[in-house]
């Protein structure tokens, strides 16, 4: 393994560890959703190293970009999130976190200095295994369970709507809407 | 590298539980849930590059069982927030007994 790759490895894992304890102990439910971002995307590093490019596109389009959208939405609707404490950060803080981040920028580039980059050859195969590996796995032998996926989110958009619906809403029963 | 994703994952995952276990902000610990099946997709691509993409491929259904679940909790979320007029779990106490 070479030095840069294991640096990045091991920087990408605690950057998730590290919003992962800045995720549970934020009090503010939007702060807590922005370092649950912050952690998928570390995520989607570290998938990304571990040769699983496909997963690592998915878990930005769908987790960072959907589901913690909805989170959001829903934080939003219930009117959670508190501006009081939507504050600055003070100056010695950004300080702190400013050369923290100029430490690890240096420490990626003294890495960047180790890493030979192989000369490219006339031939270079492009890897064909971002994709199809996933593809070959999920549409032979997992085929009937990635069918019955489509059932299951079918089910659950039906669920939500019902769940989220105004049941017992005054005005529906009046007009005799059928319902 | 895949003896340090598989540590990673743990923590995560026990990250995941501690909060789940301390918060009282139902959304939060929807988040928690959210984090622990992140951690378990980890191990499942770490292991994938030991045993091919099988591993992946369940990750994708992970992914669609999360995104599943997210939606019907949060709406189970609004129902409960319009009943209770909180989020706080600690107001949701009519099972307690």
């Amino acid at each position: 393994m070479p030095l840069f790759y294991t640096f990045h490895f091991y920087l990408f894992g605690i950057i998730a560890i590290a919003s992962a304890i800045a995720f549970v102990t934020r009090e503010s439910p939007v702060a807590a959703a922005l370092w649950l971002v912050n952690t998928m995307f570390a995520l989607a590093a570290l998938y990304v190293m571990l040769d699983a490019h496909f997963i690592g596109v998915i878990q930005v389009l769908v987790y960072a970009g959907a589901i913690m959208v909805v989170f959001l939405f829903v934080v939003m609707l219930l009117n959670l999130g508190h501006a009081g404490e939507a504050r600055d950060v003070g100056a010695w803080r950004g300080r702190l976190a400013a050369g923290a981040v100029g430490v690890v920028l240096v420490a990626q580039l003294l890495t960047m200095l180790r890493l030979r980059l192989p000369e490219p050859g006339p031939d270079v195969a492009v890897p064909a295994n971002a994709v199809t590996a996933v593809a070959e796995s999920l549409f032979s032998e997992n085929l009937v369970a990635f069918e019955l996926t489509s059932v299951l989110l079918l089910a659950a958009i039906v669920g939500a709507v019902v769940l989220a619906r105004r049941g017992d809403a005054p005005g529906r029963a009046e007009q005799g809407g059928g319902r | 590298m895949i003896t340090e994703a598989l540590f990673f994952s743990a923590i995560l995952f026990a990250i995941g539980v501690i909060g789940v276990l301390t918060r009282r902000n139902a959304i939060i610990i929807f988040m928690c849930v959210e984090l622990m099946l992140n951690a378990v997709n980890l191990t499942f691509v770490a292991f994938s590059k030991l045993h091919g993409a099988a591993g992946q491929s369940f990750v994708v259904f992970v992914m669609t069982v999360a995104a599943a679940e997210a939606a019907v909790g949060l709406a189970i979320i609004i129902a409960a927030f319009r009943h209770f007029k909180s989020v706080d779990l600690r107001n949701i106490n009519l099972l307690k007994g």
